[in-house]
Parts: C-alpha cells; sequence; structure tokens
C-alpha cells in the first residue's frame, strides 16, 4: 500500500518534470525578450504553435522523418524570430511599452488566424520521436516521451546556458540586455542583438511546442495554456532570470502534478483538473503580491 | 604632429535643446587634450558628438575621414569612449567587462591583452570573476579604462573621470592615463570638471562656454594665467 502510493508519487513528480521542462523553455523564451526588449511577448504561445505546425507539415505532407524536420523548424523558427523582431518590433521599439506590447497582442491574434486559415483549426497528431513506449524503473512507469521530454529540454537548457556564457556573441547578447548604450559604446551592434535575442526566444518556443503536441494533441490553441503556466514559471523565477525560468518551470509541473497526486486525499479533494490554469494565475498572483522580484529576481531599484 | 580629431563648427542637440553651438576643436597624435567648463557647457556632449551618441552637425574627422553613424561605427573606427559615472556593465564580471572591450578587435588575442592591462592595473587578475558593480567607484573608474585599452584605440574619451573618486584615487588614475599615453603614445581627449588636475596632466586644454569654445591654449600657460584661472576655471 505504502509502495504503491511511492511509485505513484514518484510517477506524477517524472511527469511533473517532463511538464516542467515544457514550461521552463517557454519560460525562458519569456525572459530573454523580456530582458532585451522590455516586455511579455503574449505572442510566444501562438509562435511556438505555428513553429510545431511546420514541423507537422514536414513530417506529415512532406514525408519527412522527425529529427530532420526538428531541426528544420527550428531554423525556420530562429530566422522567423529574427523577422518579427526587424519587420514588427523595431519599428515601435523606440515607443512606450504598451506600444510593444499592443504589437505582440496583435501578433498573437494574427498567427493564430494565419494557423487556422492554413491549417485549419482540426486538431492534428504529431508523433512523439520517442514512441509510446513506457519503462519500468523500480516500479516507477514512465513514458518514454517524458524522458525524452526532460532529455531534450535539459539539453536546450545547456546549450543556450554555453552559448551566453562561453561566446563572444553570448557576452555580447548579454551587455546588450543589461545595458544597451554602454553596449553601443565598445561596438555591439545592440538591434541585431535584440533580433538575435527574439530569434532565440522563438526557436525555444518551437522546441516546447513540438514537445507538447504529441501528449496534448495539435491544434491552433494548443499553446494558450502552456503560456500562462510558463508565465507563472517566469514570474516565480523572476523575470530576468534565466535560471529563475528553468527552476520556476520545473517547480510549477511538479506543484500542479503534485496537487493532482493529493487530491486523492480528503484535504485535498476539492482539487481537480480543472483547476489547474486558475492555480497557476493564483500563484502569478501571489509572487506579484508577496516578492515581486521572484525567487531568482533582484528587487527593482527606481533612481529619483 | 600629425592630426587625429578635427571639429569644425560642430552642433548638437537632444531633441529641442541645443546643447553645443560651435565647437571646433583639433587632437593630435599622441598629446592628451583637456576640455574644461562649467556645468552644462557642453563638455559631455562634446564628447557624445565625437562618438555619435548625440544627433550632431559639422564637421568631425578622424584622421582626415567624417566620422558618420553611431557609437558602434566610432568603436569600430578605434574611438573608444569612457563615459560619465565609469561606464562599466554592473552584472558583468572584470574578465567580462575587459572582453567587451576587445569586442570590435579582430585576430588579437584577447587573452594576451587581458595580461597587457593587468600590468597597469594588477588587482584585476586575481579579481577577474567579480562582478563589476561590487568593486569600489576607483576601481571601476579603472576597469573602464582598463576596459577601453583592450581596444587598442587610437582615441581615447574620457568623461569626468574625477567624479565622485577620492583625490588619491583621482591622482592615481591620470598618474595612469599619463604613463600610458608617454609609454604606448595613447591619444587621450579628457573632459573635466577638476580643472587643476585636467591641466597638470594634458598639454593643451579647451575651455567651453554655453556650447562655444571660450578659450584655448596650452595647459601649462592657462594654468599660470592668474585671470584665466578665476574668470574660467574657478580656482
Amino acid at each position: 500500500m505504502v509502495a504503491a502510493a511511492f511509485t505513484d508519487f514518484m510517477q506524477q513528480i517524472v511527469s511533473g518534470l517532463a511538464s516542467g521542462g515544457i514550461y521552463a523553455l517557454l519560460a525562458l523564451a519569456l525572459v530573454i525578450i523580456h530582458r532585451s526588449t522590455g516586455v511579455i511577448n503574449f505572442a510566444q504561445g501562438e509562435m511556438a504553435t505555428l513553429s510545431t505546425y511546420i514541423a507537422w507539415t514536414l513530417t506529415f505532407n512532406h514525408g519527412w522523418s522527425y529529427w530532420p524536420a526538428f531541426v528544420a523548424t527550428l531554423a525556420i523558427s530562429f530566422a522567423g524570430g529574427v523577422g518579427i523582431h526587424r519587420v514588427v518590433i523595431r519599428p515601435v521599439e523606440r515607443g512606450s511599452v504598451l506600444r510593444i506590447v499592443i504589437v505582440t497582442i496583435g501578433l498573437l491574434v494574427a498567427i493564430n488566424g494565419f494557423i487556422i486559415w492554413q491549417w485549419s483549426g482540426e486538431p492534428q497528431q504529431l508523433q512523439s520521436p520517442f514512441g509510446t513506449e513506457t519503462y519500468d524503473i523500480g516500479g516507477v512507469v514512465v513514458a518514454a516521451h517524458d524522458i525524452g521530454t526532460i532529455a531534450v529540454a535539459l539539453g536546450i537548457v545547456l546549450l543556450l546556458w554555453g552559448l551566453f556564457q562561453f561566446t563572444k556573441v553570448g557576452l555580447a547578447l548579454r551587455a546588450a540586455a543589461v545595458n544597451p548604450e554602454e553596449a553601443r559604446l565598445v561596438g555591439v551592434r545592440v538591434t541585431w542583438m535584440l533580433a538575435l535575442g527574439w530569434g532565440l526566444a522563438a526557436l525555444l518556443g518551437a522546441v516546447a511546442g513540438m514537445l507538447t503536441a504529441p501528449t496534448v494533441g495539435l491544434d491552433p490553441n494548443m499553446m494558450a495554456a502552456v503560456l500562462i503556466y510558463s508565465f507563472a514559471a517566469a514570474v516565480l523565477g523572476g523575470i530576468d532570470s534565466p535560471i529563475g525560468a528553468v527552476v520556476g518551470g520545473l517547480a510549477i509541473g511538479v506543484l500542479l502534478n503534485l496537487l493532482s497526486y493529493l487530491s486523492q486525499y480528503a484535504a485535498f479533494d476539492w482539487f481537480t483538473e480543472e483547476l489547474r490554469l486558475p492555480m497557476a494565475l493564483l500563484i502569478i498572483l501571489a509572487v506579484l503580491l508577496i516578492r515581486p522580484q521572484g525567487i531568482f529576481g533582484k528587487p527593482e531599484v527606481k533612481r529619483v | 604632429m600629425k592630426t587625429l580629431l578635427e571639429l569644425d563648427a560642430v552642433a548638437a542637440r537632444y531633441g529641442p535643446v541645443q546643447a553645443l553651438h560651435d565647437v571646433s576643436l583639433v587632437v593630435r597624435e599622441g598629446e592628451v587634450v583637456a576640455v574644461l567648463g562649467a556645468n552644462g557647457a557642453g563638455k559631455t556632449t562634446t564628447l557624445r558628438a565625437i562618438s555619435g551618441t548625440v544627433s550632431r552637425s559639422g564637421a568631425i574627422e578622424l584622421e582626415g575621414k567624417q566620422l558618420k553613424g553611431g557609437p558602434e561605427s566610432a568603436a569600430r573606427t578605434g574611438i573608444a569612449h569612457v563615459p560619465e559615472g565609469r561606464g562599466t556593465f554592473i552584472d558583468l564580471t572584470v574578465t567580462e567587462n575587459l572582453k567587451l572591450g576587445a569586442y570590435t578587435s579582430r585576430n588579437r588575442s584577447v587573452k594576451a591583452d587581458i595580461l597587457r592591462i593587468a600590468e597597469y592595473f594588477p588587482w584585476m587578475t586575481e579579481r577577474g570573476g567579480q562582478r563589476a558593480g561590487t568593486l569600489s567607484g576607483g576601481e571601476q573608474q579603472m576597469l573602464a579604462l582598463g576596459r577601453a585599452l583592450m581596444s587598442h584605440p587610437r582615441l581615447l574619451l574620457l568623461d569626468e573621470p574625477s567624479l565622485g573618486l577620492a583625490p588619491m584615487i583621482v591622482r592615481e588614475f591620470f598618474r595612469i592615463v599619463r604613463k600610458l599615453n608617454e609609454e604606448e603614445g595613447l591619444t587621450v581627449l579628457v573632459v573635466e570638471q577638476d580643472a587643476r588636475i585636467a591641466l597638470n596632466a594634458s598639454e593643451r586644454a579647451y575651455v567651453l562656454e554655453v556650447g562655444r569654445v571660450a578659450l584655448t591654449g596650452r595647459s601649462a600657460e592657462l594654468r599660470d594665467d592668474e585671470s584665466v584661472r578665476r574668470s574660467y576655471l574657478g580656482y
């Protein structure tokens, strides 16, 4: 009985880490754009969905096998993100933050409309590259897709960390984000760095979308809920903190699954799946009230 | 000596506010030149006009070539601008700050350059991993200078390096600037509120008044002329 409860508990943790890995990727995308452009990119989820449709088209319509399609989708998404910044965001970048926010909301609507126009609203199925098998690890049954998701998310996070930490362009990206005026003085082309940031964010979203689709099904609104969870993750970790985004993402994924797990007990029987989204919003609210800078963020200092 | 930088009738504005009206000046290769004047005289704006961080008109030439474009291209033509208030990336480490200084230089060993800088500022070696924001004001100013040197600049622009620093540290800073000038032939255009120290460190000086050059001459002569000191330099 106790053993059964434990393996059930572990199963929830593993699957929580898998969805948390996806939230972490999308939260990281939100953080990268927030650090450089100063806004929450409301179109982040829609951009990810569009990327996933591209991957689906390559595999389903053009018969590509999964991994070549995966890599091609990343490349297309990266270019698309750079393009969005150059064409849509840059012209309003010097204006108020509100203008950029409205542009990202416009992007959300436009991309959503484009997806429905191009692919119809019919749900599609994108295969998992990891198959549908499950593994029994010491009594804990885990899905291959969950393990694969955690591995890919972790791998992407490490690659990105390496890029930011050990390369010249990574250093320039960070310099442009923390102090754009100073960065220009040392010769960094800041507007290109911002565009590069949008490209990376689009790429992260593409990975998140491609990992999400096999479990929830590909449809035009697939990433809407994921974006809310990722937003909660980014706020929890600290909206300007890449590490915070990753920790926050994993925490949100595990936390929501733990609540599902606990709902078998009387004290938590009020928790049903429908409460997952409101719970995420509650977390956002609580963090903003109690610790607005998040776990890893630094308090904002305004000079008067 | 060859002319390195020449400004001819340069004007600059921030939106509707005209900050520079008519500034002409010359910096020759290997010189240290000071720009002095009261608050609001246009000292900082003069440097910003040169590095392209303010919209400007008039001729600004580096080795006879008109400077166009923003600070990114100024950095690429060999102008290193250390702005007022240190100008370090406080969230990045000492070493990362230095590496950014070498951002525009290609085919040069960044490691060798960091070692070269460490000869002037030995403390930077052991504290390379420290975040710039945790350094003292004097150390940050030294780091800003070190970072500027990483690019092997043809012209170094220093904006109020003495601001908020203890006199002893200011002296040390200018001692290093002089040393760089004498040993490496570094050309410097320095803006200073503290006229006394700037006149001691420079060969020639320009005094600005409300966006115009009011006076120019050899630093030693300006320093020794009591009426100039009293009416323009306030000491």
